[in-house]
């Protein structure tokens, strides 16, 4: 999937994606001359990485005095993460909380994802999956019986609006909508609200109408675009990837959560 | 809040604080008539408190229901020349500079320099305690390894239980008589001490009874001469008040409060003790009164409210008194360390003792916005959700109050210093963080301790970069450290050596306290003093630990954890050349500085690599310190709390291994380096939480968010995260609720936000009267954007 409005695109990719923040730049020079590669030139008075040379080697992320660098994403192992998750142990079982898998997108790991959730569940904590719901449903599936609560982002329910913007048709998403709910797993929906997308009151509405013929739906919740994607595009060197829009006002999320109570269920905005 | 209220919080809140010299002016009267020397030390100083208590002005405030100054006016500020004298430049000084300013007139000025400061000179505390101070000590002290706090203020961080609201003062003079009886003259040599000690105890109780006395005689004279029938009828019964109280028990919730602020007005005349003076457990001493006079219909929840604002405001009206000694820049509080404590357990059977006055108590706190008296929850696993709750809700105003201290950590405290449950049980934190048993210790810190610039020392072999002076020992040149344990060592034969020499100090420092300085009045306030016919200063209390506070875990860890991780473990760094760097300050090799700032293990980040040196920093003090004997039969204990000397330690102490440049602050209590990139607050509490708070008297960590992350639902996550803190036996934590951008634009326009309040270290505080160096230090402070 290829949301135009995407808040994660330093996740497009499978590789860790150097990331680099123009506005703190002193142009001092010091990554052009410290890559092992030379992957960094100046193009301009801007330094400039060649993605394909770059070996993610994080060489010049410490070393450069403004903190323009960084690397998103990395390698590791299910050790690794359970790990850090278990960190957290003790503030779970004072909020009733747990660890939700997000990303991205988590259900493109299936393995690894289906291994943390088995390590969380023997360990009694709490598990969600933060999902497009735009996998293989035999995936889905395997993971449904490991995890304890989806949220299922659900965008259009117009096929070609939701092609034209996210790239892909909105079938396989609403089939395992149904599967997730009829194995009785407990579903939060999630809308992003984009302005031109889908910010009117019958495209929202339309959305619920479909939700109410499923069971387990315990929750919509409205959230308004924002324009966190952007400027990760930029950082990402690619600021053509996101289109930038304004958040919706106050009164458009109130009226469209106004449309998701009218139709009996519990929402909040914000996310 | 209603009218009188917001008149009398309006008054307070604009009057300037001013220097008053009347008490210095009476105190000299008393020395110079020569009645002191025909008496004993202990008696001359109770008969100065009568003195003083029978001529100093009477202040009733129109509209207040509660009565009584320190000085002759709210916010006149009396000053303690016995103790320290201040001279004409600190007058000057604090008159001119922009920050904690008190005004000083001319007058007061004259009658400085014409008859306090010509009587004084020589003969102060101060001046005692400097020179009994050795040359290693002085050349300590000079380069900021530690602070000394007998030389601004008397040992004090006393707190009262829930004696008063029990039995009246001529009750306790009743236990001076029956103590006096019992002198065994024949078979105790102290008894002569003994015997003056008590019969000073029992003039100083007949000293706060004068003033309470002439607060009655006023109030019926004004109510005589009022016109307005219902301020007569207050008058009236404010008269009846003090005749009733603190001779005899309080019967009312009135009378509850009036019995404290003369209580109060006492200690603080009397001396100008450490962190003034406290009720502590007010929610419990109140409950009896206010359940009992809610059943019987005489007091109403809104009468209750009123009456424990008009105490909030006495507080208020109250700065604390400027040092001596001062200078343009050093910053200073007008915040005197009162710390009312609500909720917590039980003394009698440690159950839950959340109440209704503790509910009434959070709402003036969050209706009252003022910097003191400043307020605390005890949270035990016992007390009820909707209680932390609601705690939260206040602290979401802003204010940075309550700070939040952990109930069954304190216990855990009480009972590794040696105290009963049920004395444990009844007391709780004061001042900043430490812990005492409330009516029954003396608790006196005495100093802080700058751990970072004793590593500095140990990577100087004992030098002091800033003199060129050998101010420790001599442990090694840095290059011969051929691990890091040896770098450790030198560390801790350093920390030994400092230590040493603090607690010789601290030794003679104490028994000049207990021998020129008692405190008689304070004494009758504290078990087992009566009883042991001892003072407060001198070994009276039933618990007497002395703590010398831990300053800059957080700095240190990172110092020994880049010098372990790239030196020892990498290799990529010699000693040579660190040391060489920390010398020039990084000057000429900022990538080196930035490589050892971002690439080496930080402490804050739950990370074991760094936060085991922090165990360690913590455990290698703990062994150094805890335990060893003072002068009043009690123990030193450890904590780490730092107030703002870490603005102080941090400007005397050079570069560090991790980056940091000469100069900049060191971290706070037990937060992280400021600035430090965590994962969010669960790591930093992780962190936190891996030194073992059972074994200190008290530790504070402070965390700042942003207003918007506590709205809706992250209300709860506050409460989860304090909560899950706890239960990794956390002992405080407070928070700062302002954004950055706030606090940004408030050092570019201070009069626009002369009522910012933000959480400095145990204490709130206005922005505006913040030293610039502090104000960055806060903004600077990791800021939470999410739970």
């Amino acid at each position: 999937m290829r949301c135009v409005w995407c808040h994660n695109p330093e996740s497009w990719s499978r590789r860790p994606e150097p990331m680099f923040r123009v506005n703190r730049c002193l142009q001092c020079g010091q990554c052009v001359q410290l890559c092992p590669q030379h992957a960094v030139q100046f193009a301009g008075s801007l330094p400039q990485t060649n993605g394909d040379k770059c070996t993610r080697c994080g060489t010049c992320i410490p070393t450069c005095p403004g903190q323009a660098r960084e690397i998103a994403g990395r390698t590791v192992t299910v050790e690794e993460v359970i790990t850090e998750i278990a960190k957290d142990r003790v503030f779970y079982e004072e909020s009733g909380g747990g660890v939700t898998f997000s990303g991205g997108e988590p259900l493109m790991q299936p393995d690894f994802l289906l291994d943390l959730l088995t390590h969380c569940r023997q360990q009694g904590i709490h598990t969600a999956i933060d999902t497009c719901c735009f996998a293989p449903s035999a995936v889905l599936e395997k993971v449904i019986p490991a995890a304890d609560l989806f949220l299922c982002d659900v965008k259009h329910i117009n096929a070609d609006k939701h092609k034209q913007y996210t790239g892909v048709e909105n079938r396989l998403i609403l089939e395992n909508l149904r599967l997730l709910t009829d194995a009785d797993c407990p579903v939060i929906v999630r809308i992003p609200v984009v302005p031109g997308f889908n910010d009117t009151p019958e495209e929202i509405t339309e959305i619920i109408s479909y939700l109410k013929s499923l069971n387990n739906i315990h929750q919509i919740d409205l959230l308004p675009y924002n324009s966190g994607g952007v400027s990760k595009a930029q950082r990402l060197g690619k600021p053509g990837m996101i289109i930038k829009e304004q958040r919706p006002s106050e009164t458009v999320m109130r009226t469209l959560a106004g449309c998701v109570r009218e139709c009996g269920f519990k929402t909040t905005t914000g996310g | 809040m209603n009218e009188r209220i917001k008149k009398l919080r309006k008054q307070s809140v604009e009057m300037k604080p001013y220097i008053s010299s009347e008490r210095a002016e009476l105190v000299t009267d008393f020395y110079q008539s020569g009645i002191a020397s025909q008496v004993s030390v202990p008696v001359a100083r109770a008969m100065l408190l009568k003195h003083i208590m029978e001529n100093k002005t009477i202040c009733v405030n129109d509209g207040e229901l509660i009565v009584g100054e320190r000085g002759p006016a709210p916010k006149a500020t009396p000053t303690y020349p016995e103790l320290c004298c201040h001279g004409l430049e600190d007058l000057e000084i604090m008159s001119r500079r922009d920050r904690t300013t008190f005004n000083v007139s001319e007058e007061v000025k004259k009658v400085y320099a014409e008859k306090i400061i010509p009587f004084w000179k020589g003969k102060t505390i101060r001046e005692s305690v400097f020179d009994a101070m050795t040359d290693p000590w002085h050349l300590a002290f000079e380069a900021g390894v530690f602070t000394e706090f007998m030389e601004q203020r008397a040992p004090g961080h006393a707190i009262l239980d829930d004696k008063i609201y029990k039995r009246g003062l001529l009750d306790f003079q009743d236990d001076i008589r029956e103590s006096l009886r019992k002198l065994e003259n024949a078979n105790d040599p102290e008894a002569d001490a003994k015997q003056e000690e008590l019969e000073a105890m029992r003039i100083a109780i007949d000293a706060v009874l004068v003033l309470a006395k002439r607060y009655a005689d006023t109030c019926a004279e004004m109510a005589a001469g009022e016109k307005d029938p219902s301020r007569k009828q207050e008058l009236e019964h404010m008269a009846a008040i003090c005749r009733h109280v603190p001779a005899y028990a309080p019967r009312t919730f009135h009378e509850a409060l009036q019995a404290y602020w003369l209580v109060h007005l006492g200690v603080i005349t009397e001396l100008n003790v450490w962190d003034s003076y406290n009720p502590g457990r007010l929610d419990q001493h109140l409950r009896p009164f206010y359940q009992q006079e809610i059943a019987d219909g005489t007091l109403t929840e809104k009468d209750a409210k009123e009456l424990l604002e008009c105490f909030w405001i006495k507080f208020n009206n109250q700065p604390a008194p400027p040092k001596v000694g001062i200078t343009e820049e050093q910053s200073g509080t007008y915040t005197d360390f009162a710390l009312i404590n609500v909720g917590g357990v039980k003394p009698e059977d440690g159950e839950d003792a959340v109440n209704d006055v503790s509910y009434l108590i959070l709402d003036v706190v969050e209706e009252m916005q003022l910097v003191q008296p400043s307020a605390c929850i005890q949270l035990s696993i016992k007390n009820p959700q909707a209680f932390v709750k609601r705690a939260c809700e206040v602290i979401r105003t802003g204010l940075g109050q309550p700070s939040v201290f952990n109930t069954e950590v304190i216990l855990k405290e009480m009972l590794h210093d040696g105290k009963t449950i049920e004395d444990g049980r009844a007391g709780g934190p004061s001042g900043c963080v430490t812990i005492s048993a409330f009516g029954k210790e003396s608790c006196t810190l005495t100093g802080y301790c700058n751990w970072p610039k004793i590593l500095e020392l140990a990577l100087n072999n004992g030098i002091d970069p800033n003199s060129g002076k050998q101010i420790g020992p001599q442990t090694g040149a840095p290059e011969t450290f051929t691990d890091f344990q040896h770098l450790i060592v030198a560390y801790k034969e350093q920390l030994r050596y400092f230590l040493d020499l603090k607690v010789e100090g601290n030794s003679t420092i104490e028994r000049i306290y207990a021998e020129q300085m008692p405190a008689p009045f304070m004494s009758v306030l504290v078990d087992d003093c009566i009883r042991k016919g001892k003072d407060y200063h001198d070994g009276g209390p039933r618990y007497n630990p002395t703590y010398i506070q831990g300053v800059g875990i957080g700095t240190l860890t990172d110092a020994l954890a880049a010098t372990k991780f790239h030196v020892f473990d990498k290799q990529t760094l010699t000693m040579r050349d660190l040391a060489a760097a920390l010398r020039s300050n990084f000057e000429n090799d900022e990538s080196l500085r930035l490589r050892l700032e971002h690439q080496s293990p930080r402490y804050g980040r739950d990370d074991d690599y760094a936060d085991a040196i922090a165990v360690e920093a913590f455990n290698i003090y703990y062994d150094l310190l805890n335990g060893r004997p003072n002068t009043k039969g009690g123990k030193y204990r450890v904590n780490l709390l730092p107030t703002t000397v870490h603005i102080y330690f941090g400007q005397v102490t050079g570069a560090l291994p991790h980056g940091r440049k000469a100069g900049m602050p060191l971290s706070d209590g037990i937060s992280p380096t400021q600035g430090t990139k965590s994962d969010g607050p669960t790591t930093i509490a992780k962190s936190a939480s891996k030194i073992d708070h059972a074994r200190t008297g008290g530790t504070l960590l402070n965390m700042k968010f942003n207003p918007q992350v506590l709205e809706g639902e992250g209300l709860d996550k506050l409460t989860y995260l304090i909560r899950g803190y706890f239960k990794l036996q956390g002992h405080h934590v407070q928070f700062n609720v302002v954004s950055k951008e706030t606090m940004l634009a408030a050092q570019k326009n201070p009069t626009a936000y002369k009522d910012l309040i933000v959480r400095v270290a145990g204490y709130s505080d206005y922005f505006i009267d913040l030293g610039v160096d502090l104000q960055n230090e806060i903004i600077a402070r990791t800021e939470m954007a999410d739970i």
